[in-house]
């Protein structure tokens, strides 16, 4: 009886052996269409929890939004400011007038005309708290839009402020028509983009197709779906079989199993860096020497190489390319554990020291293995670091409330370097509380950064803010990562940014099309 | 009186489950740290005025008093009203009646997959206890138990992409009635991993019942009136050991909708276990709450379908 049974087992798995082989004929073809026929298909781990561009911080929804509005201005692949529905610009003398020439003809996907209503009625309810933009605060220098004539844009500011333009090319800033409402876009986006929507299965995929209308020229790509696969290693499965031509990684281990299957990879440095972050108004973080031993204690080469294998750069406070930090323009180029104890044994703690940390688990893949090494490094130089694990919800928490004495974080970066940390250390900044650390030279510098438009003077002011904020420990910054582009061999002009934007979509191909 | 409407008893019965249920998701939800308002800014909350903050709260209607929220959402519910993603803007009704199909269609395919394999194998090792069958049998139960579905899942997702170029769950979804080929295509890999894990248990229990069976009177009268092995195999013995393989079953349900969230995410299947855990990452509380509650309700229903089937099985049953 058993021998029958059993005989009957088998041809039951190769009745299914052969279903599957069947079956894999139709799943080839499938992904043939969905990778060849000239449109691409994009992997991604979450649908966009938002289609309103002011109110999307999940990168996600910014990577989906960017394809489908426009921008007054825009970021080039080196992150310089360059025209977008403005054509050009001028800036007064004292830098308290900008003037803008909109761009002419252009369209919103549902055919309006765009023109300087829409830009005023934008940016005044982007500027309204009751709107909960989440950019209101870069518009903060903003006192008046006017539009003198349909193609023309006036804003006044409070005073000069140079990061603006930076900050105008943000998604987060994007133009919307003057009488959609919310809820309408939310539905609907209706943008001026190179994209226009077409379909969303919630939670599922969206598609959207070439802007035939757009300013830019129609992108070579007729479609562009970004198909939610929840699951990183599913993402590199659905590359190697075909059925996905288009991904994004930040975890190294998931972008080599993506590049052993034979998948394009490039590298790409970013913006977000990894920081143990001080809070400098407490004791003993309150003692410059305290923060000063913690700097010579750490050498960040070994944080990047134990918790990251090494898959990134050194950094100091800026990452823009335009404005990078020398890494090693600080009291501790290098890790020196016997300045380390000098440091402490001047602030009075020579017999050790304990601090806390937060570090969140679940939010990026490096967090807890960043500060075991870190903890066993300042181990050597007598100071104890008792670690916190918090599921992500509980690290924001804490986190936002300035709840801790340091906190393992990644942060994220701008182009721009005001826009990037004026928030944080000038004492009016609206993060100040959580960076935990300020002073009157800073909020001199970031004042004379906003006021001066000459790019090379610029450079020199924000070096002169990264090296008070290394001479000060103010945080330790560690290093950035990588982000991963993963893309088909067919996919072809796609050039990934600094700051994780998707804009170059509209130049990339399948396939020679 | 009431013992004469055993069914009105089991009525009750639920009702109360499904309350209690839905203030432990209630009160759970809540003591998780952050709401809805970090999980969508993450840090950028800490960057929000005062005035800002509040508008947004109230916009995600964080700011009434706790129980006025648990009133409101559950008066909601009792008139058919699950609440709406902010994410979506669908309501929970619409997400679930799409959702929860799907995922009743995978736990049915699992459930016939872990019967098939779970009673086989049973068989196989009760027909000659102890045996290097037996062995073979049991070592296969205990890898069910103990390789994790995500592994498991995982693992046959890439080896078919990488060695078949065969991925169907990287496909669009398919509905069942657009294009039935692939639907099933896609939940036949997630069914596999969901019906091996619940073979191991259907195995065990079903191996100790047969055994148990095979020792009584009526198959060893049952052999020596000449019954053949087969016949006693599948008209004597497996029906009288079917009570507790079938409350196992029953059982195994539950695990079946928690395993689901697992497998679902890993093989892109838009189903309930997807839905709740989406709802959790972005603190959409009514999601969550409205969701739950309607698994929980499934269960309930199964386990009063599980104890109606054993008057079917179990003559002893029916005729007390």
């Amino acid at each position: 009886m058993a021998r029958r049974i059993s005989r009957r087992l088998g041809a039951a798995v190769a009745a299914s052996a052969v279903l599957l082989t069947a079956c894999s004929g139709g799943g080839g073809s499938a992904g043939g269409d969905a990778a060849g026929g000239g449109g691409l298909v994009i992997g991604a781990t979450s649908a966009p929890d938002t289609l309103l561009p002011w109110k999307a911080t999940q990168f996600q929804a910014v990577n989906v939004l960017e394809q489908l509005y426009g921008t007054l201005t825009e970021l080039d692949a080196d992150l310089e400011v360059v025209p977008g529905l403005a054509e050009s610009w001028e800036v007064s003398e004292d830098g308290t007038t900008i003037t803008m020439a909109l761009r002419q003809g252009v369209t919103f996907s549902d055919g309006s005309a765009f023109d300087a209503d829409d830009v005023t009625a934008s940016l005044d309810r982007i500027r309204d708290e009751a709107t909960g933009a989440v950019a209101a605060a870069s518009l903060a220098s903003v006192t008046a839009v006017e539009a003198p004539d349909p193609a023309t844009v006036v804003l006044t500011l409070s005073g000069p402020d140079a990061g603006l333009l930076a900050a105008l090319a943000s998604v987060n800033l994007a133009m919307l028509p003057s009488d959609a409402t919310e809820q309408a876009l939310a539905d609907t986006p209706n943008g001026t983009g190179p994209f226009t929507f077409a379909q969303r299965i919630p939670n599922q995929s969206i598609t959207l197709e070439a802007n035939p209308e757009y300013w830019g020229g129609a992108p070579a790509l007729p479609t562009l779906e970004f198909r939610v696969i929840p699951d990183e290693t599913s993402i590199v499965s659905a590359l190697q079989s075909g059925n996905v031509g288009f991904a994004v990684f930040d975890d190294p281990l998931v972008a080599q199993s993506a590049e052993a299957s034979g998948t394009t990879v490039t590298e790409t440095p970013q913006l977000s860096y990894h920081v143990l972050q001080l809070n400098a108004r407490q004791a003993p973080l309150d003692d410059l020497d305290v923060r000063l031993a913690i700097q010579c204690a750490i050498d960040r080469q070994q944080v990047l190489d134990t918790a990251a294998l090494g898959e990134g750069e050194v950094t100091g406070p800026i990452t823009s390319p335009a404005y990078r930090s020398d890494p090693a323009a600080r009291p501790c180029p290098q890790r020196d554990v016997e300045a380390a104890r000098r440091h402490l044994a001047a602030a009075g703690h020579a017999g050790g020291l304990t601090l806390s940390t937060i570090v969140s688990q679940g939010e990026y893949a490096t967090s807890v293995n960043e500060a075991t090494n870190i903890q066993a490094q300042l181990a050597e130089a007598g100071i104890t670091l008792n670690i916190e694990v918090l599921e992500s919800g509980a690290y924001v928490d804490r986190w936002v409330a300035a709840d801790f004495q340091t906190a393992v974080a990644l942060n994220g970066g701008r182009p721009d370097p005001d826009g990037m940390y004026g928030r944080y250390f000038t004492s009016t900044g609206n993060l100040n509380d959580v960076a935990g650390y300020t002073s009157p030279e800073l909020d001199a510098l970031f004042a004379q950064g906003k006021a001066t438009s000459d790019p090379a003077a610029r450079k020199e002011i924000y070096q002169q803010v990264s090296r008070h904020l290394e001479d000060n420990a103010a945080w330790v910054w560690l290093f950035t990562s990588f982000t991963y582009t993963a893309t088909a061999p067919e996919v072809t002009g796609f050039t990934p940014m600094a700051n994780g934007s998707l804009k170059y979509l509209r130049e990339t191909s399948v396939g020679g099309s | 009186m009431i013992a004469r409407h055993p069914l009105l008893r089991r009525l009750l019965e639920a009702l109360l489950t499904l309350l209690g249920v839905a203030v432990l998701v209630f009160v759970m939800l809540r003591a998780i740290p952050g709401d809805q308002v970090t999980a969508t800014l993450g840090t950028e909350a800490a960057a929000l005025t005062p005035a800002q903050r509040a508008a947004l709260e109230a916009y995600y209607g964080l700011d009434q008093p706790l129980p006025v929220q648990f009133l409101s959402w559950l008066g909601a519910v009792v008139t058919g009203n699950l609440g709406a993603s902010q994410r979506t803007g669908q309501s929970v009704l619409e997400m679930t009646a799409a959702a929860l199909p799907v995922t009743l269609e995978l736990a049915v395919l699992s459930l016939v997959i872990g019967l098939v394999l779970g009673v086989a194998a049973a068989m196989l090792s009760a027909s000659r206890p102890n045996s290097a069958r037996d062995a073979a049998g049991q070592a296969v139960g205990l890898a069910g138990l103990s390789v994790p579905a995500f592994l498991l899942g995982s693992a046959l997702l890439a080896l078919s992409a990488r060695f078949a170029g065969y991925n169907p769950n990287a496909e669009r979804f398919a509905s069942l009635t657009t294009d039935p080929g692939l639907h099933l295509q896609q939940l036949l890999m997630p069914a596999v991993v969901l019906g091996f894990g619940l073979a191991a248990p259907i195995m065990r229990t079903a191996r100790s019942a047969l055994l148990e069976v095979r020792s009584q009177d009526y198959v060893r009268t049952a052999r020596g009136k000449g019954v053949g092995p087969r016949r006693l195999a599948l008209r004597h013995v497996l029906p009288g050991a079917l009570v507790p393989i079938v409350t196992m079953t029953g059982l195994q349900f539950g695990y079946l909708l928690g395993g689901a969230v697992v497998v679902e995410q890993i093989f892109s299947v838009p189903g309930i276990g997807r839905q709740v855990l989406l709802g959790i990452q972005q603190k959409e509380y009514a999601v969550v709450q409205s969701t739950v509650l309607v698994i929980a309700l499934t269960f309930v229903l199964v386990n009063l379908a599980t104890d109606l089937l054993y008057r079917v099985i179990d003559p002893r049953v029916r005729a007390s």
